[in-house]
């Protein structure tokens, strides 16, 4: 089975425009906010919500990526070496309002793994969760603080974010595993 | 893939050292953006049991192990009390019953790993037994050879001084033959044990033609014993005719690179300027030792995984 | 008083192999002749076995006095028994050391007490082996010694040996050599050579053997006396004994299973049950070591016995003892490796076993033939069997030959006309 589109770029825009206006309104303004995204994509994200919320706030929050390799859970299990990167937001997370931010939500265990990474940061006083989409299937009791599109996916099927900054486009589809 | 134990490079096979220094690779990285709490390890304990002084072998592997997450014992035996001590198989069953995963050993006598990897549950790990072997040292020399050279058919080494009493020599001839590197050795004739030349290596008869072309120029550690024990006359008659200065590196290949498995004589095995001249990897074999010892650790560990720890 | 006929076995005579009965009266043979009839008899059945003379062992290391967890008097010469011999001269290294008659006596004594083979003791050169005083040979000899050595601790003082044979001369003493010179072996546990290198362990070189090998011949060939050569193991041992027999020179000459057996291969296991002195050595001189039993150039072949206790072998190469237990596998190897291997017939290998370690020593037996002691072994040469360290009478369980199979086992071993063993 091919791949079916469920968003173009032009709903990713309106998608990611009305994330960041729910951000301000939750955080009622941006005082104290930052943004950190989850690489590689999730950054790609947070770096969007950064712009968008600059446009109409005028706030240039600070935002950076942040690597989980090191805190994946299946390290040992799988015993594997991750590639990982050292992190370093370039700011203070401590007593910060974290709006963290990732492409796609399964099961939790990355969630989970970031914010593992923050807190070896420091303290935030509040960690916001921000997901592109939601696909369910969760295996971590975490739940999404803002939702862009609710996807409800089997196992089978893989959720494809396409993102300008790497493949070019905006875009969003679901495939089975293994169609073509 | 990897045995239970890592007793010595000649019977390791060349596949099993790629995969050594491939996993290292991933280590190194980590390492030197100063990440170094891998979890691999946790709730397992590594001993070293030394019976030789080495605080470079035994720190390097004492840190490999903590990086992965383990639990480390350091038990140092003076070489006297292997004679008068316990005797080492039942320091073998001792460390056993105290569930350790890892032993590595360094020995003044060769094959002393080999009779405790036959008494003991723990994987053993040869740190240096003897004149025997040294096989993570020439792990970590490999790596070395391999950052810079990026393989090894064809590569040029020139192995300098103490060839009869090196376990560096020899590991590093066990596996570079198996890689297909070709080495070359030069030593005083008191100092060039019988029948390397079997082994693979090629003997040259003058330092000259030991250095000809060569890519990695590899000093040995020379011991001041070596020279009460009459096997030559000085540190200077030693140095002149068989040390590594300078103007002797113009034999060499101009893109060689100089290493030595320290602590380094300055000034006998090489000269200062061959010791501290770019080209010298000397310190970064250190950092390497860490990344290849971790490495092995890791597979050892892997390997039983499945994975029972020593319980 | 005992009387048996071995009936219907093959007798291995000094030139001939021959299917006949042997029939023995208290300590002696009485009548070899094809077909004997005897009712008072008892009748050993021998058909489709092989009648030996009693082998003879001229080294080995009985551990007593002083080393009795090793070894013992009792159990070393059982174990001799069970190996087909019939004679054991046993080494001085003891603690004390053999060096005087009192000692001699007591190993006589307990010999005969023990009531297995005969026990002949040997001893020692110098008193302590120390190579520095000569010891009461008269005395000595006397007391039941028949030879002297400071086997294990060689004399490297060339001016005492040369004492040492002289003296021991005038008592009909053969001064046995341990051929090794200290200073090159240097702390070395295995043969130098390829194999040395490749286990890390230092090596001994053969000229260690070789150099005071030719010291004994040049003092044999100058002082016009007979010296004898322990354990050869290396080829230019076998090359340096040729010539000077060749020149008749008054030498003779030992080797031991293991020297023609096995190669220094067996070391790179670290395995400390290879370990012994001198060396495993390499193919080539195995290869010489046979040829030299072949040409007459080795006259005889011993065990050098020397049992050890396990704690003494589980251990680093380098701290284990030294030696082989090896009077229960001597024959099964020798048989396997020499005669099926075709360097000796079978009348030659009871030569270099019996006939000849008699002759070197001056001892009864070592034939048979009528009016000869009743020291009798006989073989099953069809029958093949593992050897089992752990199924050893002797104390020392020190074998590289474990899990080895060999052919030709020992059944049976009459001492002076009464079983001490039979299978």
């Amino acid at each position: 089975m091919a791949e079916r589109i469920l968003m173009d770029g032009a709903s990713v825009a309106r998608t990611l425009t009305r994330l960041s206006h729910e951000v301000v309104e939750r955080c009622k303004g941006t005082e104290d906010v930052c943004i950190v995204g989850i690489r590689r994509r999730g950054e790609i994200v947070a770096r969007r919500m950064r712009a968008l919320i600059q446009k109409f706030t005028g706030a240039d929050l600070p935002c950076a990526g942040i690597d989980i390799g090191m805190y994946r859970d299946d390290l040992v299990s799988g015993f594997f070496v991750p590639e990982a990167t050292v992190n370093s937001l370039g700011f203070s997370v401590d007593g910060k309002r974290v709006v963290l931010c990732d492409d796609v939500l399964h099961t939790g265990r990355t969630v989970r793994a970031a914010i593992e990474a923050l807190f070896d940061l420091g303290r935030p006083a509040e960690v916001l969760l921000l997901v592109l989409v939601d696909r369910g299937g969760r295996e971590m009791p975490v739940s999404p603080d803002f939702v862009g599109k609710n996807i409800p996916a089997a196992r089978s099927e893989n959720i494809d974010v396409r993102l300008a900054e790497i493949e070019g486009e905006d875009s969003i589809g679901i495939a089975r595993v293994g169609a073509e | 893939m990897l045995k239970k134990d890592l007793l010595g490079l000649y019977d390791t096979s060349a596949e099993d050292i790629l995969t050594i220094l491939d996993t290292a690779v991933g280590m190194k990285k980590l390492l030197t953006q100063n990440l170094k709490k891998l979890p691999h390890l946790q709730g397992r304990t590594v001993t070293t049991l030394f019976y030789e002084n080495s605080t470079r072998t035994r720190c390097s592997f004492e840190l490999a192990a903590k990086y992965l997450g383990a639990g480390t014992v350091n038990v140092s035996a003076s070489s006297s009390s292997v004679q008068k001590g316990e005797t080492l198989i039942d320091t073998g069953y001792t460390l056993d019953a105290m569930k350790n995963d890892v032993i590595v050993i360094r020995h003044p006598m060769g094959g002393a790993p080999h009779l405790l990897a036959k008494h003991v549950r723990a994987s053993v790990v040869n740190g240096g037994d003897g004149m025997n072997e040294h096989p993570t040292q020439a792990l970590l020399d490999f790596y070395t050879m391999r950052e810079k050279f990026g393989d090894f058919r064809g590569l040029k080494v020139a192995i300098l001084g103490d060839i009869k009493h090196s376990r560096v020599a020899k590991s590093n001839l066990f596996g570079l033959t198996k890689l297909g590197a070709e080495v070359t050795m030069y030593a005083p004739a008191t100092l060039m044990p019988q029948g390397i030349e079997k082994m693979g290596a090629k003997i040259a008869s003058s330092r000259e033609e030991a250095l000809a072309g060569a890519n990695v120029v590899m000093g040995l550690r020379i011991q001041l014993e070596r020279m009460h024990g009459g096997l030559f006359p000085s540190l200077s008659e030693y140095s002149k005719y068989y040390g590594v200065s300078e103007d002797l590196l113009h034999y060499a290949d101009k893109d060689c690179i100089v290493m030595h498995p320290g602590p380094v004589n300055r000034g006998v095995e090489f000269t200062s300027g061959v010791i501290d001249a770019e080209n010298s990897k000397i310190t970064e074999q250190v950092l390497n030792g860490v990344a290849v010892r971790m490495a092995l650790l890791f597979l050892l560990v892997k390997n039983r995984q499945g994975g029972e720890k020593n319980e | 008083m005992n009387k048996y006929l071995i009936k219907g076995g093959t007798a291995v005579f000094a030139d001939r192999c021959e299917v006949c009965d042997i029939l023995t009266e208290g300590n002696k043979i009485v009548r070899i002749a094809p077909e004997i009839e005897d009712a008072e008899a008892e009748t050993i059945d021998a058909a489709g076995l092989h009648v030996f003379p009693g082998l003879i062992d001229m080294h080995v290391h009985l551990r007593e006095p002083g080393f009795e967890y090793k070894e013992d008097i009792a159990s070393g010469s059982a174990a001799a028994v069970r190996g087909g011999f019939t004679q054991i001269c046993c080494m001085p290294n003891t603690a004390p050391v053999c060096d005087n008659a009192a000692v001699v006596g007591y190993i006589v004594a307990r010999g005969k007490e023990a009531g297995m083979c005969k026990v002949h003791p040997i001893g020692s050169i110098t008193v302590g082996e120390e190579g520095k005083q000569l010891s009461e040979m008269g005395k000595m000899k006397e007391a039941g010694a028949v030879a002297v050595s400071d086997d294990g601790r060689p004399v490297s003082d060339a001016r005492m040996m040369r004492l040492g044979i002289e003296y021991a001369s005038d008592f009909g003493l053969l001064c046995l050599s341990h051929c090794e010179d200290k200073s090159l072996v240097d702390g070395g546990v295995v043969n130098e050579g390829y194999n040395s290198t490749l286990a890390g362990l230092k090596g001994i070189p053969r000229a260690a053997e070789e150099i005071m090998l030719a010291r004994e011949i040049i003092l044999a060939e100058t002082l016009h006396k007979r010296v004898h050569i322990c354990h050869v193991s290396t080829k230019g041992g076998v090359q340096l004994l040729r010539e000077a027999k060749a020149r008749g020179v008054a030498v003779t000459a030992e080797t031991c299973p293991h020297y023609f057996s096995l190669t220094d291969d067996a070391i790179m296991s670290y395995d400390a049950d290879t370990k012994v002195n001198p060396p495993l050595r390499e193919a080539e001189d195995v290869a010489a070591i046979k040829e030299g039993l072949r040409d007459g150039t080795l006259d005889c072949i011993v065990t050098d016995h020397a049992p050890h206790h396990r704690d003494e072998k589980l251990v680093e190469y380098n701290l284990a003892a030294f030696g082989i237990s090896g009077i229960e596998t001597s024959f099964s190897l020798s048989y396997t490796n020499l005669v099926l291997g075709g360097v000796l017939t079978l009348p030659q290998l009871a030569e270099k076993m019996s006939a000849a370690p008699a002759r070197i020593l001056g001892l009864e037996g070592g034939a048979l033939a009528e009016g000869q002691p009743a020291d009798i072994m006989l073989a099953d040469l069809s029958e093949s069997y593992t050897i089992d360290s752990r199924a050893f009478v002797s104390k020392g369980k020190n074998t590289p030959f474990d899990g080895q199979t060999v052919s030709g086992r020992v059944k049976c071993t009459m001492v002076d006309g009464s079983i001490k063993f039979r299978e």
